[in-house]
């Protein structure tokens, strides 16, 4: 009886505290910077794909929901030739993004997701990649690793000498 | 054995090892990278530095390089100590000071020993603030690909392709800092080992080009141990598969089979497998060929869609009362096998067609000489060698067989046993360890053992034989009489005169042979001559008189020639497939099945054209080929698994018989292995006793009880029902990633896992973690080792046999007392003919084996087929000079080719090169053929 009685008074009191629940959708909640929800593949600063295709995302998946084939452009740039993350699986842990070596994968602010049909949440390159660098700006792979592609020669790279003359000799 | 103290902890250890070697086979962790199981220690990139202690009491110690560190009575050091441990994390810092970020686009990436040693020493930030040092690439051919940038000077590249395996075209170049490792220009390696350049390098200097088309990583693959189709050596692999297309072939070490290496044409063959234009779906033929004229088609129509057109597809339900119906409408059937298809598909096609009515696929001449190696190795008194024992041979003697072109890893053990004399000599007498390898290498300088080769045309082990003769194959034979009978009393004489040349070889080599203590005489069909194989095994009984040691080794056209031979067909005198086209001729069969074969390669056009007639013909097989396209309408095509599309048995030439596995199933559903369509066709007409022959394991053992030359097969590896733990093996490695995501573009609901009941393997990543015996070993991973490098953790000790045993059942083992004596049919001297020439094989590594040449990279450096004469020859066909095309006419088949003339060709001989080339078919070599100027080139040149 006393145990009512107090359950009783313990939402009166409640009647008199600030309200918490707000009026979604109409009313946006404020969502952190660092949120983890939708997933994309973000470009470099010059326009191209960021996604070198090195399947880092896709090992580090916990729920394998990541999949992806690498190809090669004509001059040797490796890219996605396709790359597919089944959302109806994702549990948004960010592991993929902390994997990308080159910033492409990016979880994001978005959580408006919800579909009535699974198979909408299967998501493809052409659902991922959005046209900018995302939360990483400045970044670009291709400007620091030893890969020539085109309008990038060996030795172009930042930090990196003119190839060597193999058959100079001098000390 | 010796007492070592690692760490303070005694270990009894063997004493001709080296520190690291002992290390690694205790099962440590210690980083390095020039030193390679078999190329041994130079001490050259001081990653594996230890502290050496004089005593119990030296508490100071040095510093040593553990792979020049002999495992001496009471060695002792440390791999703990924090001074060692610094220096190794500076090695791998200095190496990094140059190195790429390439990591995430680089093909070594996730099995890379550099990236495995970074980790294990703990260097994990780059504090230098210098510019890298870059590299200009090369190309080096479509099989391996070159980026230079992320070398770390091991040289084991270097060290492999030219100390190894003999290779003369990469090397080093540059000074100081500079070095650079690649070709003197741009262009494709010459070596049929290039392939192993990307195993060898710790790094992603050499990849594989092959992959590169569609990358995948290692974590990515589904894998199952397999078996190499393409020679006869048998191989062990590792194939590689991602969304449904094979990917990838790597070498499955096996310490008594290939070792550490395979060769490009196992390693790059597989291309075939994914081809658009496998047989899919059963169907019909619709005919479309000229009826009753079957035309020499060029390789190229052959696999033309077109053919394909017309053709009536078999629906699911419709292929069986099908067949049913041929199988009861038939008044005769005759089943031709394949020694390229497993043992479980011959014999359950002998099972159907009767044992009198199957005839092995052989060519007649094959069927002759593949049944006499079967009854020397197994009548005989000497033992046949495996590959690991051939590499020890201390004297070599080769009659007829091309090596390098028919069993290349052969090649490469040859390649060794020319070394082992004078590497004892400088052991014994200079006291220097066997794993210090720059050492013996100085010592000996180009100091060989013998290795004497007979052979029809020039060959690249000419260069380190200590004796070559170049002959037609009935001379290359009496000159193995002649070595017989200089060896042994007991051998027979031998009549005729021999010219000086054959003489000194003939006696040197006798001697050569004499002196040595583990003698070896290879010899094989390639040749095409029985005169040359009874030659070879007349020589080894003899040797074996006086040494029990000697060896002989036979090498067998096709991986599964041996086992077919075990198994096959009435008596030895038949006369292979030609039996089959005598019982159609006859009318005892109107129907015929033929089981993964091209009939074209097998016969002469005539008996081609007299079987392709039989009222019905059911062809299983991967490719359209020519059988195929010549099928009349209304023949059945069922298209068959590839080999790591399906499991079954291979015996290779040692005799050993080794289980291959699925990797994954054939994307179109409807392809089978084809034992799997015999097998149901077998239960469909309810033969009796079919019902017990569901799985591959009972296939096995039915086939063991009535064969039991073949019933060790069984024996070869784990059954399906074999379980560790409880658990299968599986086939995805536990990092394999996309599991929900592969399929999700079809379905959201992931499929079950196929189900496999044949195989203790499973088609999914969850199952027995650890490490499963050495026939189900999918793939060399360890904690730490992602790299290959990882397969020093599955052996019993570095080098040795792979944990348990090498996989793989000897099925041919002497039993002491031939009843095979020595051969008295020695052939006369080779006479020429005035208007014709013996026709002859050459071989190529690349483009002599009809699979693997149809694989892009291989194809790529198959070479431009022509007829290969003697100058004198070539220059005394009037008009042939100036014209450089000859025809070759066979009465029922012609074929134009470029002429090459060379001077160690015989005279009288023509070898057609590469043996195999598209559009040769329909004859069946040796064989006699005129040589003529082409008719119409001779009138263009009379018009001009
Ligand atoms: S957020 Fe986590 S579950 Fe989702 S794709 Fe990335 S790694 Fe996989
Ligand atoms: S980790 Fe980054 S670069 Fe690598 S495949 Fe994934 S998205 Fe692409
Ligand atoms: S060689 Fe190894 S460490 Fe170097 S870039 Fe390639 S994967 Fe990375
Ligand atoms: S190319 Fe590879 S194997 Fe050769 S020296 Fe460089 S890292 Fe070593
Ligand atoms: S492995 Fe010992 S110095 Fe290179």
């Amino acid at each position: 009886m006393i145990s009512i009685l107090k359950a009783l008074w313990t939402v009166f009191v409640h009647l008199f505290k600030r309200k918490v629940t707000v009026l979604y959708p109409e009313e946006k909640p404020y969502i952190p910077p660092r949120w983890r929800g939708r997933i994309i593949l973000a470009r470099d600063p010059d326009g191209g794909e960021r996604c070198v295709a090195c399947h880092l995302c896709a090992i580090a998946c916990p729920v394998d929901c990541i999949s992806l084939q690498a190809t090669e452009d004509e001059y040797g740039r490796r890219y996605p030739e396709f790359f597919r993350i089944n959302f109806s699986r994702c549990i948004f842990c960010g592991y993929c993004e902390e994997a990308c070596p080159t910033y492409a994968i990016q979880l994001t602010t978005d959580f408006e997701m919800s579909e009535y049909n699974r198979r909408n949440l299967v998501y493809e390159k052409e659902d991922l990649l959005i046209s900018g660098t995302g939360k990483y700006p400045g970044y670009n792979f291709y400007k620091v690793a030893g890969l020539s592609i085109k309008g990038k020669d060996k030795g172009e790279a930042e930090n990196e000498l003119p190839p060597v003359d193999v058959k100079g000799l001098m000390p | 054995m010796v007492t070592v103290y690692i760490d303070g902890k005694p270990y009894q250890v063997k004493a001709e090892r080296n520190m690291l070697d002992v290390c690694l086979s205790l099962g440590m962790d210690l980083p390095y990278f020039c030193w390679h199981p078999a190329m041994h220690s130079v001490g050259a990139c001081r990653q594996c530095a230890v502290k050496q202690f004089r005593d119990e009491n030296d508490k100071k110690g040095k510093i040593v390089m553990a792979c020049m560190t002999p495992a001496a009575e009471g060695t002792r050091i440390s791999l703990k100590d924090p001074e060692a441990m610094e220096f190794r994390a500076s090695v791998i810092e200095w190496l990094m000071l140059n190195h790429p970020h390439d990591c995430p686009v680089c093909d070594e990436g996730g099995e890379c020993h550099l990236q495995d040693m970074t980790v294990m020493t703990g260097h994990a930030y780059r504090r230098t603030r210098f510019k890298k040092r870059t590299h200009k690439n090369q190309y080096l051919g479509p099989l391996v690909n070159h980026e230079m940038n992320r070398c770390i000077q091991c040289y084991r590249c270097v060290r492999f392709y030219n100390d190894y395996a003999g290779g003369r075209d990469l090397g080093v170049f540059g000074a100081h800092d500079n070095v650079y490792f690649g070709r003197h220009e741009d262009g494709v390696l010459e070596s049929e080992f290039s392939g192993n350049l990307v195993e060898v390098c710790p790094t992603g200097v050499f990849t594989d080009r092959v992959l590169k088309k569609q990358y995948t990583r290692k974590w990515d693959l589904q894998t199952a141990p397999s078996i190499c189709v393409h020679c006869s050596m048998g191989c062990n692999i590792i194939p590689g598969e991602r969304y449904g297309t094979l990917r990838r072939i790597r070498n499955r070490y096996n310490g008594e089979v290939n070792g550490y290496f395979i060769c490009d044409r196992g390693r790059y063959g597989f291309e075939f497998i994914n081809s658009p234009e496998r047989i899919g779906e059963p169907y019909l033929s619709s005919g479309d060929v000229p009826s009753g004229d079957i035309l020499l088609l060029s390789g190229k129509e052959a696999g033309d869609a077109k053919i394909l057109k017309g053709r009536k597809i078999l629906k699911e339900g419709e292929v069986l009362p099908h067949l049913r119906a041929v199988i009861g409408g038939a008044k005769g059937i005759i089943g031709i096998g394949s020694p390229r298809a497993s043992l479980e598909a011959n014999y359950l096609l002998g099972r159907l067609v009767g044992p009198e009515n199957f005839h092995p696929g052989f060519s007649a001449a094959e069927s002759v000489l593949v049944r006499q190696m079967v009854s020397i190795l197994s009548d005989g008194p000497v033992r046949t060698p495996s590959l690991k024992e051939m590499a020890h041979a201390d004297a070599v003697l080769v009659l007829g067989e091309d090596i390098p072109n028919t069993a290349p890893i052969l090649g490469l053990a040859l390649r060794q046993a020319v070394r082992q004399k004078p590497m004892e000599r400088v052991i014994r007498e200079m006291k220097i360890p066997q794993w210090h390898d720059y050492a013996i290498r100085d010592a000996m300088q180009e100091e060989r053992g013998p290795l004497f080769m007979a052979t029809a045309a020039g060959g690249r082990l000419d260069g380190i034989a200590a004796g070559v003769f170049h002959a037609a194959p009935d001379d290359i034979a009496r000159l193995g009489f002649r070595v017989a009978r200089a060896l042994s009393p007991n051998a027979p004489p031998i009549e005729g005169s021999f010219t000086e040349d054959a003489l000194s070889f003939a006696d040197r080599a006798a001697k050569a042979l004499r002196e040595a203590k583990r003698p070896l005489v290879v010899s094989g069909t390639g040749a095409g001559s029985l005169a040359v194989l009874q030659a070879a095994a007349n020589v080894a009984r003899a040797l074996w008189e006086g040494n029990r040691n000697a060896a002989l080794s036979l090498v067998a056209p096709e991986c599964n020639s041996v086992g077919l031979a075990l198994i096959g067909g009435p008596g030895i005198n038949n006369m292979g497939i030609k039996d089959a086209v005598k019982a159609v001729a006859e009318g005892r069969a109107d129907t015929v099945i033929i089981l993964e074969n091209d009939v074209f390669d097998r016969l002469d056009l005539p008996d081609v054209q007299a079987l392709l007639r039989a009222r019905q013909v059911v062809v299983l097989d991967h490719l359209p080929n020519h059988t195929i396209s010549s099928l009349h309408a209304g023949c059945v095509v069922l298209p068959a698994a590839a080999f790591a599309q399906g499991s079954g048995t291979l015996v290779s030439s040692e005799g050993r018989a080794q289980r291959f596995y699925k990797v994954f199933n054939a994307p179109s559903g409807r392809t089978a292995e084809s034992w799997r369509w015999l097998r149901d066709l077998l239960v469909d007409l309810g033969r009796p006793g079919s019902e017990s022959l569901f799985s591959l394991d009972e296939v096995l053992s039915a086939m063991g009880r009535e064969f039991p030359a073949v019933r060790g097969a069984v024996e070869a590896a784990p059954a399906a029902d074999y379980r560790i733990e409880g658990m299968k093996v599986p086939r995805q490695p536990h990092r394999y990633s996309g599991r929900t995501a592969i399929r999700a573009d079809i379905d959201v609901h992931e499929p079950k896992p196929h189900e496999d009941a044949d195989t203790p393997l499973s088609f999914s990543m969850e199952g027995f973690e650890g490490q499963p015996p050495a026939p189900l070993t999918s793939r060399f991973w360890a904690p730490g080792w992602n790299s290959v490098q990882s397969v020093n953790k599955f052996q019993s000790e570095v080098g040795g046999p792979l944990r348990g045993v090498d996989p793989g059942r000897r099925l041919i083992e002497v039993t002491g007392m031939g009843r095979v004596s020595y051969f008295t049919d020695i052939p006369g001297p080779f006479t020429p003919r005035a208007d014709e020439f013996l026709v002859v094989p050459l071989y190529h590594v690349f483009g002599s084996e009809r699979l693997s040449a149809m694989s892009p990279g291989i194809g790529e450096l198959v070479p431009p087929p022509h007829v290969v004469l003697n100058k004198t020859d070539a220059e005394s066909i009037k008009a042939l000079s100036d014209m450089k095309e000859a025809r070759i006419d066979f009465g029922f088949a012609s074929f134009r080719l470029q002429v090459r003339p060379d001077p160690l060709m015989p005279r009288g001989v023509a070898g057609l090169f590469p043996y195999g080339f598209p559009g040769l078919h329909g004859v069946v070599l040796p064989a006699w053929g005129k040589i003529t100027a082409p008719e119409n080139a001779r009138r263009e040149k009379e018009e001009k």
